[in-house]
C-alpha cells in the first residue's frame, strides 16, 4: 500500500497525466498532485507539452479530401441518384 | 471543435429526409460536416492518404446505400462514423497483409512506461524517480515551428507507429475532438479502457513532439 500522504514522485506524475487531464483523479490524489506540482517546474513543463500536443493533434483534422475525391464523390451520388430514379419510376 | 457543429435532431431528420429525396445540396451539406472526420477516421486504419480517401469514397457509397434502412434511433453521425469505422477497418487488415503498417516500434512496450526510465533517478539516487532531464517549456517555441508541416509530419508518423486501439482512441479524442462518451460508444470501450489507451497514444506523441523539437 502506498502512504496516501507521501508525496508524488514525477515518475509516478507522469502516469497520472490523462486522469489529472480528464479530472478522474480522486480528490486525495487531486491534492497529492497540485502538491506536487506547485514545486515541480519539470512536471509543470510536462503537462504544459501534454497540452501542446493535443492542441497540434487537433489541428491536424484541419486536413481536407482533395478536390478530386470531392468530384468523384458528386459523381457518386449522381450515379445512386439515377439509379434510385430508375428503380422507383 | 466538431461537437461545436453538431446539427439538432430536427436538422439531421431534415437532412436525411432530403437525401433520401436525391437533393444534392443535402448531400453536399452531409459531405461537408463530416467528411474530414471519416477521412482521419480513415487515416487511423489505413498506411496512406490515397488509400484513405478511397475509403471515403466507399463509405459514403454505403451511406448512399444505407440511408433507406437509417433508423432515426440511432445519431446520424455515430452511424456515419460506424460505416467508416467498417470500411476503414476492413481496408486496413486487408492492407496489412502486404504492407507493415508500423515499421518502427518504440523501444518501450505496449504496457510500458509514459516516459522513459532513463528519464528518472534511479532507486540508489538521493532523489529517486524525480527528472535527471526535466521537460523544457515550450511556451517559447514559435507558433508557425508548432503548427509547421513538418511537425505535422512527425505527429502523423508517430500515430502511424502507435497500436491500433490507441490509434482509433486518440484520433477520434485528440484529432476529431470527441467527448470521452462518445468514444466509448462508437469503439464499444469502457470509460477505463479509454483513457488507458488515450494516455499511452498521448504519451507517445508527445514524446516524438519533443524528439522533433529538441533535435
Amino acid at each position: 500500500m502506498r502512504h496516501a500522504s507521501r508525496e508524488l514522485t514525477c515518475q509516478e506524475l507522469v502516469e497520472l497525466v490523462t486522469e489529472y487531464l480528464e479530472d478522474t483523479l480522486a480528490p486525495s490524489e487531486r491534492l497529492r498532485f497540485d502538491a506536487h506540482l506547485r514545486t515541480c517546474p519539470g512536471c509543470t513543463a510536462y503537462i504544459e507539452q501534454m497540452r501542446t500536443t493535443i492542441r497540434v493533434l487537433g489541428k491536424l483534422s484541419e486536413e481536407s479530401v482533395s478536390e478530386d475525391a470531392r468530384r468523384e464523390l458528386l459523381a457518386t451520388f449522381r450515379t445512386w441518384k439515377a439509379d434510385v430514379a430508375k428503380r422507383d419510376g | 471543435m466538431n461537437s461545436t457543429r453538431a446539427p439538432s435532431p430536427t436538422d439531421e431528420l431534415e437532412l436525411v429526409l432530403a437525401l433520401r429525396a436525391g437533393d444534392e445540396d443535402a448531400f453536399t451539406d452531409l459531405v461537408n460536416r463530416y467528411e474530414a472526420a471519416m477521412l482521419q477516421i480513415a487515416l487511423a486504419y489505413v498506411p496512406s492518404r490515397a488509400i484513405a480517401e478511397e475509403v471515403v469514397q466507399e463509405a459514403w457509397l454505403g451511406v448512399l446505400h444505407g440511408i433507406e434502412r437509417f433508423e432515426q434511433r440511432s445519431q446520424l453521425k455515430t452511424w456515419l462514423m460506424r460505416i467508416v469505422l467498417n470500411r476503414a477497418k476492413r481496408r486496413g487488415s486487408e492492407e496489412a497483409r502486404t504492407i507493415p503498417f508500423s515499421v518502427i516500434q518504440p523501444a518501450w512496450n505496449d504496457s510500458g512506461p509514459s516516459v522513459e526510465p532513463g528519464r528518472f533517478r534511479g532507486p540508489s539516487n538521493a532523489w529517486p524517480g524525480h527528472w535527471v532531464s526535466p521537460p523544457s517549456s515550450w511556451s517559447g517555441v514559435p507558433e508557425a515551428r508548432l503548427l509547421s508541416g513538418e511537425m505535422f509530419e512527425q505527429v502523423r508518423r508517430a500515430l502511424g507507429e502507435l497500436p491500433t486501439r490507441q490509434r482509433e482512441v486518440i484520433t477520434l479524442r485528440d484529432v476529431l475532438g470527441y467527448p470521452a462518451h462518445e468514444v466509448c460508444n462508437v469503439l464499444a470501450i469502457s470509460e477505463t479502457n479509454q483513457r488507458v489507451l488515450l494516455h499511452r497514444a498521448r504519451s507517445r506523441v508527445r514524446a516524438a513532439v519533443e524528439r522533433y523539437l529538441e533535435q
